[in-house]
């Protein structure tokens, strides 16, 4: 599989606070790649420059063969890049379906096929029922998945999850963990998430990238790198059996 | 089209409408002089106040500099009737890209250098005032002396150099009216018109989800500008007396964003009904006052304060949504 | 022109620009801790100027004398103006707020218009003639005393914030909402103690500029947006940016109507205004990004 995603020694400093440090990895098409490590670590930061919110301060980021640092975050998106927001930013007085199809209008010019489009995408989501509900009025899980229709509904070939499932109850977690997977599976959606709650983490990613202060320190299989001894030290943490 | 223009409305609602048209269509022929000249300053509210609803309501920026737009139409097509003897419909194809030039200095001056806000609000301010002492030094205009269109009796109504009875100058602007009305409601419905509204809700979101909001703002800038400059020849050519201290004047503007405000701001029928209640209630304040022997200059604009600010402090969206609710006229309105 | 004209003409022009700097002032602290935009600043002042010019007529009283109790009036006017009304619109849309304050604006100057006439109205000293010669400068008593009367409540204004406990705890609400609610201050109570001082700086700065200034009820708005000018300029947040700001558009407009037509000598104001917001947003010495 080719890589969708490459991140090359891409470095991020704030000051005198080094947020991102020489990272590199890569993403293959179709594969879902979760990035996890202690607070601090430089995951949102990481998703901010992939997603154009701000430019490294060296290296390069390449998306399906073109070098993207620096874009604005509209440029990013229109070339296939989807996000979602740490702290969820819906379009509070519209509707659930509008919101989505602000999202698909990116690609297509008439609101019909536009909404044609978010009803499909909101079916995915589970949220096809509450289409004509405020967003503002929402819970939150419903909230979080609106964010993700709405991504979703610009045709992305990359999809930025940013703590998607934080705040969520289990069972809510295990919904959206159910979505993602079969979005993956039949539309070969290439997915790149940031995640605390472990229970998602090892359910969906292929692969894990682990950070602590802005550097990669594991990188693997699930099983794998829950096994590393850096990363149980600086974030796992051991389970107390006594 | 119309089909999809009026998808989602009530049926109520389409038949007020129409009940509400057709009486302003029959209203000069039953209408005092001193009627007629309330609802034309009516009708140019509710034209002007849609024209700056859709940089406020749809696209979220808060101008307080509309009069700009105003004054540059009115002095274009003045400057070319009186100078060069040119129409003011020839003078409009001028006027307006004029106004809309404006529009995109202010914008690009704004949205490049990330003036927002009130901010915004501000340089919308700066920049008319920096018009209104300009134009009032500028000779070629009859700087602050005033420019005066030639006004002869009339005994027919030209409409081509728009010289004629006050009914002529009430038709123009409600035909501008309900045009504007169904234009905004075609924009709010089309693509532009969504990611305006994605815009004014979250900017930032709204690039997250691959909007270029510069390109956006803009556009509803420009577009603002241009309508409010179609209202601006015609004030010129119906006051016949242009003066940059008045045309240009903060008073100006803010008379601009009350009708939207007490009206409803981001809702189609918002600034309409601002601008009848508004304007209606004032001028019967001014009658009722004048009949009591009380001439104070003055007291207009005080009840517009009040007015303003019991709508802020009690029905912030507006009196339109309220209302809505409250007659069942409720639609999906954004 | 001979050089001390224009020497003079700068004196004059710092001295008024003390005076507007103590008005910015007013605005700078209103902004900077209640954070909300006054735009019914200038109209605040020509309140206290008009109350100057009634006593001024009425008991012949000196308007500095007054000082103290036109500024005690309108801090009252301030603190229950946010104490009354804006408090509740803390939480409410930026734009709404200041739509607030701008139909206070209208109200104001329109009253203003009612009771006092549109005809410009002054005060006339005994010694509103009189000047100082100091060597080939001539200076405007009624400058001299403006700009020194300035500067004595603007330094009584900067003592408060720095070494006072109301002034330290105002700071820390400005600083940080939540904490300072979080630490037991009663942020309402301290927001319209802040507002009542913005409203009483404005009050002296009104006071000082009668004696220089004729007051129409126009001059409200055209004050505001003088003051928001000034503040923009010499950086929101930042009280000796608003001193700064003022004294340097005050020198601008002096030499601005010395060199050019006195009437156009706003657009100056404007044009600087437009070039701050655009280039350095932060002001001269503002601290936050605008």
């Amino acid at each position: 599989m080719s890589a969708l995603l490459t991140v090359d020694a891409v470095s991020k400093r704030f000051r005198g606070l080094v947020a991102v440090d020489r990272l590199s990895f890569e993403v293959p098409a179709g594969g879902i790649y979760a990035v996890i490590g202690p607070n601090g670590a430089g995951k949102t930061t990481l998703f901010n420059m992939i997603a154009g919110v701000f430019a490294p301060d060296s290296g390069a980021i390449s998306f399906a063969g073109e070098r993207i640092e620096g874009l604005p975050p509209d440029r990013v998106c229109r070339c296939g890049i989807g996000r979602t927001f740490q702290i969820v930013r819906p379009f509070p007085a519209l509707s659930v379906e509008d919101n989505v199809i602000v999202g698909a209008l990116l690609h297509r010019q008439h609101v019909v096929d536009a909404r044609a489009h978010a009803h499909a995408v909101l079916r995915r989501l589970d949220l096809y029922g509450k289409r004509a509900q405020r967003a503002s009025s929402l819970t939150l899980p419903d909230r979080k998945r609106l964010e993700v229709a709405r991504a979703l509904a610009t045709d992305p070939k990359l999809l930025l999850l940013d703590e998607v499932m934080a705040g969520l109850r289990p069972t809510e977690t295990d919904r959206i963990v159910a979505i993602l997977k079969e979005l993956n599976r039949d539309t070969g959606l290439t997915i790149l998430l940031i995640e605390h709650v472990m229970r998602a983490v090892m359910a969906l990613a292929a692969r894990i990238l682990v950070l602590h202060h802005g550097a990669a320190i594991a990188q693997g299989t699930p099983e794998a790198v829950v096994r590393d001894p850096a990363v149980i030290h600086s974030y796992l943490g051991v389970e107390d059996v006594s | 089209m119309i089909a999809r223009l009026i998808e989602g409305v009530p049926r109520r609602a389409l038949i007020l409408l129409g009940v509400l048209l057709l009486g302003l269509i029959m209203a000069p022929l039953v209408a005092s002089d001193y009627l007629l000249t309330v609802l034309i300053l009516i009708l140019y509210f509710a034209y002007t106040g849609q024209a700056w609803n859709i940089m406020m309501g749809f696209a979220g920026q808060l101008s307080l500099g509309h009069a700009l737009y105003v004054g540059l139409g009115a002095y274009t097509a003045a400057t070319l009737y009186v100078h060069f003897g040119i129409g003011p419909w020839i003078g409009l194809l001028v006027a307006v890209p004029v106004a809309a030039l404006a529009g995109a200095f202010v914008g690009f001056l704004a949205f490049r250098f990330r003036v927002a806000g009130v901010y915004f609000a501000i340089l919308t301010i700066a920049v008319a005032e920096f018009a209104r002492v300009g134009f009032d030094h500028l000779n070629w205009t009859s700087g602050s002396s005033g420019l005066f269109l030639p006004v002869a009796q009339y005994t027919h109504n030209d409409l081509w150099n728009l010289r004629g009875h006050p009914a002529m100058f009430y038709y123009i602007l409600l035909a501008a009216t309900v045009l504007a009305f169904i234009g905004c409601r075609a924009l709010l419905k089309s693509r532009i018109g969504y990611f305006w509204l994605a815009i004014r809700e979250d900017e930032e979101a709204a690039r997250s989800a691959g909007i270029d909001t510069f390109h956006y703002k803009m556009a509803a800038v420009v577009i603002s500008a241009a309508m409010t400059s179609f209202a601006g020849v015609i004030y010129a050519f119906f006051y016949n007396n242009l003066f940059p201290e008045q045309v240009f004047h903060i008073v100006r503007s803010i008379e601009i964003i009350l009708g939207p405000i007490v009206g409803g701001i981001g809702t189609l029928f918002g600034p309409i009904l601002g601008a009848f209640v508004l304007t209606g209630l004032a001028e019967t304040l001014t009658a009722a006052l004048a009949a009591a022997g009380v001439d104070l200059p003055g007291t207009k604009q005080v009840f517009y304060g009040i007015c303003l600010l019991l709508v802020i402090m009690a029905l912030p969206d507006g009196i339109w949504p309220w209302l809505c609710k409250r007659i069942g006229l409720a639609e999906r309105e954004k | 022109m001979p050089a001390d004209i224009y020497l003079n003409v700068a004196i004059g022009g710092v001295l008024t620009g003390l005076v507007y700097g103590l008005m910015a002032l007013g605005l700078s602290v209103i902004f900077g801790v209640v954070r909300v935009v006054n735009f019914a600043h200038g109209e605040m002042m020509t309140i206290a100027m008009y109350i100057a010019v009634t006593l001024f007529g009425a008991f012949h009283l000196d308007p500095l004398l007054m000082l103290v109790p036109i500024a005690a009036v309108l801090f009252a006017f301030g603190y229950v103006l946010q104490a009354g009304l804006i408090n509740a619109f803390i939480t409410r849309p930026e734009h709404t707020q200041f739509l607030l304050l701008v139909a206070l604006a209208i109200i104001i100057v329109n009253v203003q218009l009612i009771l006092f006439g549109p005809d410009a109205q002054n005060v006339q000293t005994s010694y509103s003639y009189d000047s100082f010669q100091i060597g080939a400068l001539i200076v405007d008593a009624t400058k001299a005393y403006a700009g020194a009367a300035a500067i004595v409540v603007a330094a009584a204004l900067f003592t408060f914030f720095k070494y006072t406990r109301v002034g330290t705890a105002i700071r820390a609400c400005a600083d940080n909402y939540t904490g300072a609610l979080v630490v037991g201050l009663d942020v309402r109570h301290l927001y319209a103690l802040t507002f009542g001082l913005g409203a009483a700086c404005v009050g002296a700065a009104g006071v000082m500029l009668v004696l220089i200034v004729d007051v129409t009820p126009s001059l409200g708005p055209a004050y505001t947006l003088l003051a928001f000018v000034i503040v923009i300029t010499g950086g929101l947040g930042s009280m000796p940016g608003a001193l700064l700001g003022g004294v340097l558009i005050g020198l601008t407009e002096a030499m601005a109507g010395l060199l050019f037509t006195p009437s156009a000598k706003s657009m100056f104001a404007f044009a600087i205004l437009v070039l701050v917001l655009l280039f350095r947003p932060q002001g001269i010495m503002g601290k936050r990004a605008a």
